[in-house]
């Protein structure tokens, strides 16, 4: 019960002190509006990113695995990879043929070409040669058209699937489907347009890529090119499971003993994840770092003004003491203030970068977390608490008789 | 001693330490000896030791050595709270620059020690409007003492000293910031509270202040030179404590 007094009394007195000094609370206060600004900013730009990342990985598959020559992530001995045997495009129907846990397995090589429509074209493009399976493999949708056939594709038929940038910036204005592109010279019908993935990764979706059969591509721009073997695991099938099976057919097909390594290494978007995983990790730490410190800033500017604010009132603490006010009570009033002028600047800072975060979320898709509004309100609370205690530890020490005597 | 004495010092003794080996005697061994409902005025020049001795009558400071009993209770070995709470239930404080909280309006100026005694919101909206119409300011309530006059000022501190129904009122210099007409009111209000059946310590240094107490108790170089009693003379307490 006479906590609640004192919790009333400290809000009372509070709210008094900050209305008669309205443009030092301001000012004091924006000290930690700054700070919780910036902090749930930068809470609010790592979460735009991270979920950035999560569709731009979606991209990938989660239940696609690709076999290559190099590994994505932790390719520490360049010269050990490079030395591999290359990936040979049959391995595809060897792989279809044995692996049990796969549904469709797709082998794809990558030149860069121009492509021409008209006077309109795209240099460099992303020239992707492929099997009909593809397109279950990776996982990807067209737009509009199909992909081609299994006979287009065995036949090595002059036939292309383009990706939603390719046909925006060759075809601007002309439905592309049935019309005829030059692919490095080549005339090419446009059978279908992909589905737009967008996200980081836009060099590796299907977006700028052109995809034509493998044996045209064989044919036409050479056969040295490093392949890769684009597998869909079955549904329901754990995709470690399949990775197994994929590695003992692998190194069955490069006829390896049981002491030798691997010569080839099997990706999955997991890999992609662990790696961004740490290096978000690195930059919350220091992005949390450095806009923690104007939080601390902010709490010192608090500090100091309790200082004042104590000094400006030892008159009163000596009155209040006097008539019977506990150490503890003073001590309770001071934290109080501060704690509310903490609170005060966390929700105002709040009420600035929420509409920040939806002026952010036009540019890089993000949301402020309702944690992140939840943990500011706390800390901006615990800043209060923690800065305002000197200064009420010091108010709650005075000598009644000393303070009384204050003018 | 009987047990109507509210307020028992023996051998009081204060000293101030001023760094280094210099010390400050304030007070040299005083005892003294208060009865309920008595009206007593210390007076003495600045310097004499009566704010050191208003200071441990009231609790705000503890002698350096010395027994102080207050209603047979000793105070002079408690701590900080302890202290809190003899002030906040025992004692009631008038100063002389009145010491009202500037932001606050009578009411709740008069509500504090109520506040700080623990007193539910209702009962001590009662008090406190009770303790102020008491002392003739029932309209003024919600004024804050910048729209009040001096002679007002003093009444809610002194509606703020009673409110609790503390054993003695300590009234330091009372009219010493009031033109003398309203400092007339306010010692005519003291006589009043005396004979309500209030225990009143005055200290001052003016005679005509210290006139309206039944006993002068007069310090100097922190002793007391003398203790009379006038009007009703009782020769047992004369002199005591020389």
């Amino acid at each position: 019960m006479y906590f609640l007094f004192e919790v009333k009394e400290g809000l009372y007195i509070a709210f008094r002190a900050i209305k008669a000094n309205k443009m030092r609370s301001v000012l004091t206060t924006l000290g930690i509006v700054i700070g919780i600004v910036s902090v749930t900013m930068m809470a609010t730009a790592i979460e735009g990113v991270t979920r950035a990342f999560e569709k731009s990985a979606s991209a990938f598959g989660s239940k696609v695995l690709y076999i290559q020559k190099f590994p994505w992530v932790g390719g520490d001995d360049w010269w050990r990879y490079r030395n591999r045997k290359e990936l040979k495009a049959e391995f595809a129907k060897y792989i279809a043929e044995h692996a049990s846990l796969v549904d469709a397995v797709a082998p794809d090589v990558t030149t860069f070409k121009d492509v021409r429509y008209g006077t309109r074209s795209m240099l460099n493009a992303w020239i992707t040669g492929t099997t009909h399976e593809y397109q279950e493999a990776s996982g990807t949708t067209i737009k509009d058209g199909r992909f081609f056939s299994q006979e287009e594709s065995d036949g090595g038929r002059p036939v292309c699937c383009i990706g939603a940038n390719v046909a925006e910036t060759i075809f601007p204005s002309v439905d592309p489907i049935g019309q005829t592109v030059k692919v490095g010279g080549y005339p090419y019908k446009v059978l279908a347009v992909f589905e737009k993935q967008g996200g980081l990764f836009g060099e590796f979706t299907s977006d700028n890529r052109v995809f034509i059969p493998i044996r045209s591509f064989m044919s036409q721009f050479g056969s040295h090119h490093d392949v890769t073997l684009n597998v869909r695991v079955a549904k329901d099938v754990d995709i470690d499971n399949a990775k197994e099976e994929l590695r003992g057919i692998m190194r069955k097909l490069r006829r390896l003993r049981p002491a030798q390594e691997d010569d080839f290494n099997i990706n999955e978007q997991e890999l992609l994840t662990q790696v961004f995983g740490a290096v978000t990790g690195v930059i919350a730490a220091v992005g949390f770092f450095i806009t923690g410190l104007s939080l601390f800033v902010g709490g010192i500017g608090i500090m100091n003004i309790m200082y004042v604010s104590v000094t400006e009132r030892t008159k009163e603490i000596g009155i209040r003491k006097a008539i019977g006010a506990r150490r503890r009570t003073i001590l309770f009033q001071f934290l109080v203030e501060s704690a509310l002028i903490c609170l005060l600047g966390g929700i105002i800072g709040l009420m600035v970068s929420y509409p920040l975060s939806l002026i952010a979320d036009q540019i890089l898709p993000t949301a402020m977390p309702v944690s992140v509004v939840i943990l500011a309100l706390f800390v901006s609370l615990l800043v209060g608490v923690v800065s305002g205690f000197l200064p009420a530890y010091r108010a709650s020490k005075l000598d009644p008789v000393e303070a009384l005597r204050y003018e | 001693m009987n047990n109507s004495e509210v307020i028992n010092l023996q051998q009081i003794i204060k000293t101030y330490d001023m760094g280094g080996a210099e010390e400050v005697h304030a007070l040299r061994g005083v005892s003294i000896q208060i009865r309920k409902n008595e009206y007593v005025a210390i007076m003495g020049p600045s310097g004499s030791g009566k704010s050191t001795l208003m200071n441990i009558i009231g609790c705000l400071d503890t002698p350096t050595s010395g027994l102080y009993e207050f209603n047979s209770v000793n105070v002079s070995e408690m701590n900080d709270n302890q202290l809190a709470k003899v002030r906040n239930k025992e004692i009631g404080f008038v100063f002389q620059t009145f010491n009202l909280l500037a932001r606050s309006d009578a009411l709740h100026n008069v509500e504090l020690p109520l506040i700080y005694g623990g007193v539910t919101s209702a009962d001590r909206k009662r008090r406190a409007r009770e303790a102020l119409e008491h002392v003739g300011l029932g309209d003024r309530i919600h004024h804050k003492p910048n729209e009040l006059s001096g002679g007002q000022r003093q009444r809610v501190a002194i509606a703020r000293a009673l409110v609790n129904q503390p054993s003695i009122l300590l009234a330091d210099e009372p009219t010493g910031n009031l033109d003398s007409k309203t400092g007339d009111e306010i010692m005519q209000l003291f006589e009043e509270l005396h004979r309500q059946g209030n225990t009143i310590i005055l200290v001052t240094h003016e005679e005509y202040i210290a006139e309206h107490a039944h006993r002068i108790v007069r310090i100097r170089d922190g002793m007391i030179e003398s203790d009379q009693t006038i009007n009703k003379r009782t020769p047992a307490l004369a002199d005591q404590g020389r």
